[in-house]
């Protein structure tokens, strides 16, 4: 054990992002209640992903992107799990331990040599084309918040964007999984 | 279907299966069909208040002073928002309350109808929980829920709205017993190699002090006869945070007082130089750490606290132990016993040295004040209000300022929920419906609101209520005429630029007190002091004692905002300068 609890969190302090997943009972008002308690608290929200995953017993999960040191991202978890409607939460720092993913919608408009270059730019990142007219396309943005930045920026200096981009998703690799109460994988 | 209830019906039942006698309340359009209940039983008392805030404070009153859940109704919009202010008090402090609000028919719902407001919205930052009830056949389980929660692991308030029509509508009504919560299981009993790792730590050290909380009251009196077994066990000094007072015997000398920013001397420098802190049910509040880089620098710490949220919040601590304060210490006593049974018989050699210096601190007399023939010092009064009260199982709440810090400082608690005082948020105005929940829940007991003049204004209309039902609370008023701590701070950290903090305008008190049909005493002088509290004691009825105090008295020992344990200011003679750093905090 160190001398004193001061010398413990010196590293501690750097400020990483990190994605925070609470499985929550899809009811009214619990996107506002974590919604509340991330600016209540004074925490912020990079982005978010909701929707329910178990339509039996009414769980949503929610992924929210974050960044805080790590005593602060140990504080939205166990500010999370005083909420009632929380089952459980899991926070993923940014490494290869677990995969993240985020979606987005882009719509090109543009002509000519620039529409060819953009429509080359999606080939090349393997993005599918959703739709297509003779002077725009929109298609399937796929990958890493970094790689989807990565798309946006090249593509913006070839014409106008529309885009519609998710909040990121995060899963543990491995067989590794989070259990609600009764043992159940959420 | 032929045991079908209407809504109102299903929550009296409810209420019923939950035991509750009383419910502090106000009426209004959208809570009608159930004021239509409360005058066709007799099981349960309504108290009518003044205004809602007061219906909240007194629900905390009768919840910190019989350990069981205060329930309060009231009306939907205006009745709800003014309940806000008792809500979170209630929150801050942990205390559980069970609020029942009317809300409009459903189908008025977001149409900014008359007397509509967003009640789950304005109180989800504020409650542990709250629901809106929208089905009838949900009712019965909601307000089980409420109640569980309201009362288990770290208690608060919860609040459970109810739409008018769905009072109306008839329903099925389930038993408490078949309800269960999958999500909400609270953490009662810590892991034992915990407790384990913490005794060794204890049997260590050389410079330990208990720091205990309002955890451990909450946890119930067996938590506190625990706690004071631990101490005695240890002969560890201890010391306590404003709402744990009473958990431990006020007028032990193993206890140092109050500690954190109106603390004594010897509690807050036997913080800053322990070896080991031993954190029982506490939160490391602002008022308690000061500046939290410098809070006892040389320590491990070992904090118990039922709220894992709690843990590693301001302060990083060597040994976290999750759960309820009575089953962490009777473990923790078991450990002591079995495994450091020579600890435990000991006659403590390696404390001498510290409780020497303990002692040392305590020479300092940090509380003691200059006497005075002419005027009464309000010290004084409060001592005198203590000595002449402690003999009788007495309650004191307060309102909030310099009264409070006083009467935290020299009113000395032997016994656990015999101290009401708003704490985390610091309402003013609390007092006086506290006061009377208190009274509801021990009605032979003497029931003292130690109040400055500003305070007792801002929910004076309980007054009402307290004659109404014959309740003998005693309002004892230290009036200097002044936001006493607003005039403190202004003093010390603002270049005495007394900016509105002197009321100009103020009633007169005796006379108030009769126009409610209460009595009113004033003392002027400290030579009639004595007498006139006897007085007061002595009188059946509700009482308002104006206690004409020194005007300019500043609340000390001090430790200005900023500062860390071992600079507290002790007296007016004793004022360093305050950085412009800690002039910014609160």
């Amino acid at each position: 054990m160190p001398k004193s609890a001061y010398e413990i969190d010196q590293q501690d302090n750097k400020i990483e992002r990190y994605v925070v997943v609470a499985w929550v009972d899809n009811e009214a008002g619990v996107l506002a209640r974590i919604s509340g308690l991330f600016s209540g608290r004074g925490y912020n929200i990079e982005s978010l992903a909701v929707a329910q995953v178990d339509e039996d017993r009414h769980i949503s999960r929610i992924t929210i992107a974050t960044n805080g040191s790590k005593q602060v991202i140990d504080q939205i978890q166990a500010q999370l799990l005083k909420l009632v409607p929380v089952h459980k939460v899991a926070t993923y720092p940014i490494d290869d331990t677990s995969i993240f993913r985020e979606l987005g919608l882009v719509k090109f408009i543009g002509e000519g040599e620039n529409l060819k270059k953009a429509e080359q730019l999606c080939v090349d990142f393997k993005f599918e084309f959703l739709d297509k007219s003779s002077k725009s396309f929109i298609t399937q943005v796929l990958g890493t918040r970094r790689e989807v930045d990565e798309f946006v920026k090249k593509i913006k200096d070839l014409g106008q964007i529309s885009v519609s981009r998710t909040g990121a998703l995060a899963m543990k690799k491995g067989p590794e999984t989070v259990k609600d109460n009764k043992g159940k994988v959420l | 279907m032929g045991n079908q209830l209407t809504g109102a019906e299903i929550v009296f039942k409810a209420l019923n299966e939950h035991g509750v006698e009383f419910i502090f309340g106000y009426p209004g359009g959208a809570v009608l069909p159930l004021y239509d209940q409360i005058s066709q039983q007799k099981k349960i008392k309504h108290i009518l208040v003044r205004h809602e805030q007061g219906a909240g404070h007194a629900a905390e009153g009768y919840a910190r002073s019989s350990g069981k859940p205060g329930v309060a109704l009231v009306t939907s919009g205006p009745g709800a928002t003014n309940m806000v202010t008792a809500l979170t008090d209630a929150y801050m402090d942990s205390i559980p309350i069970v609020c029942i609000t009317g809300q409009v028919p459903t189908h008025l719902i977001g149409t900014d109808a008359f007397q509509e407001c967003d009640t789950t919205g304005i109180t989800r930052p504020c409650t542990k929980h709250n629901w809106l009830v929208k089905d009838v056949n949900q009712l019965a389980e909601t307000i089980h829920k409420a109640f569980h929660i309201a009362t288990s692991g770290r208690p608060g308030p919860v609040l459970i709205d109810i739409p008018k029509d769905i009072q109306f509508q008839k329903g099925t009504y389930k038993s408490a017993k078949e309800i269960e919560i999958d999500t909400y299981k609270p953490l009662v009993k810590a892991d034992l190699s915990i407790i384990e790792q913490a005794a060794e730590l204890i049997v260590k050290s050389k410079k330990p002090i208990i720091y205990s909380g309002g955890g451990v009251i909450n946890a119930g009196t067996k938590a506190s006869d625990a706690l004071t077994e631990f101490a005695r066990i240890t002969n560890f000094p201890i010391t306590s945070t404003l709402q744990g007072l009473g958990a431990f015997p006020g007028s032990d000398p193993q206890f140092l007082g109050m500690l954190g920013m109106h603390g004594t001397y010897e509690a807050n420098n036997a913080m800053y130089e322990c070896d080991l802190m031993i954190n029982i049910g506490a939160r490391f509040d602002d008022r308690i750490t000061g500046r939290v880089d410098a809070f006892s620098p040389n320590s491990k710490k070992i904090h118990i606290d039922i709220d894992p949220s709690s843990i590693n919040k301001i302060v990083k601590v060597d040994v976290p132990i999750v759960g309820d304060c009575l089953s962490v210490l009777t473990d923790m006593l078991k450990t002591l016993k079995n495994k450091h049974s020579d600890f435990c018989s000991s006659n403590k050699e390696h404390l001498s040295a510290w409780w020497k210096q303990v002692n040392k601190w305590r020479e300092k007399k940090s509380l003691s004040y200059k006497k005075d023939d002419k005027l009464i010092m309000p010290q004084f009064a409060v001592e005198r209000l203590y000595e002449l009260t402690k003999n009788q199982d007495t309650f004191i709440t307060t309102e909030v300022g310099q009264h409070q810090m006083w009467a935290a400082q020299f009113y000395k608690f032997d016994k656990p929920n015999r101290w009401m005082t708003s704490g985390g948020l610091g309402t003013m105005g609390y007092g006086l419906p506290a006061a009377i929940g208190t009274q509801i829940a021990n009605p032979k007991k003497l029931v003292i609101d130690i109040a400055g003049e500003a305070s007792i204004l801002m929910n004076i209309q309980e007054m009402s209520t307290a004659v109404q039902y014959k309740l003998p609370v005693k309002i004892f008023i230290l009036n200097n005429q002044w936001m006493g701590m607003v005039r403190q701070w202004q003093e010390l950290l603002h270049e005495k630029n007394y900016s509105e903090s002197y009321t100009e305008a103020l009633p007169d008190f005796v006379k108030l007190a009769e126009a409610y049909g209460a009595v009113g005493i004033r003392a002027t002088n400290p030579k009639e002091l004595d007498e006139k509290i006897k007085e007061m004691v002595d009188i059946d009825r509700p009482v308002i004692f104006d206690c004409l105090v020194k005007k300019e008295e500043n609340c000390f020992p001090m430790i200005p905002s900023g500062k860390p344990h071992n600079e507290m200011i002790l007296g007016p003679d004793d004022e360093e300068g305050i950085s412009e750093e800690g002039k910014v905090l609160v």
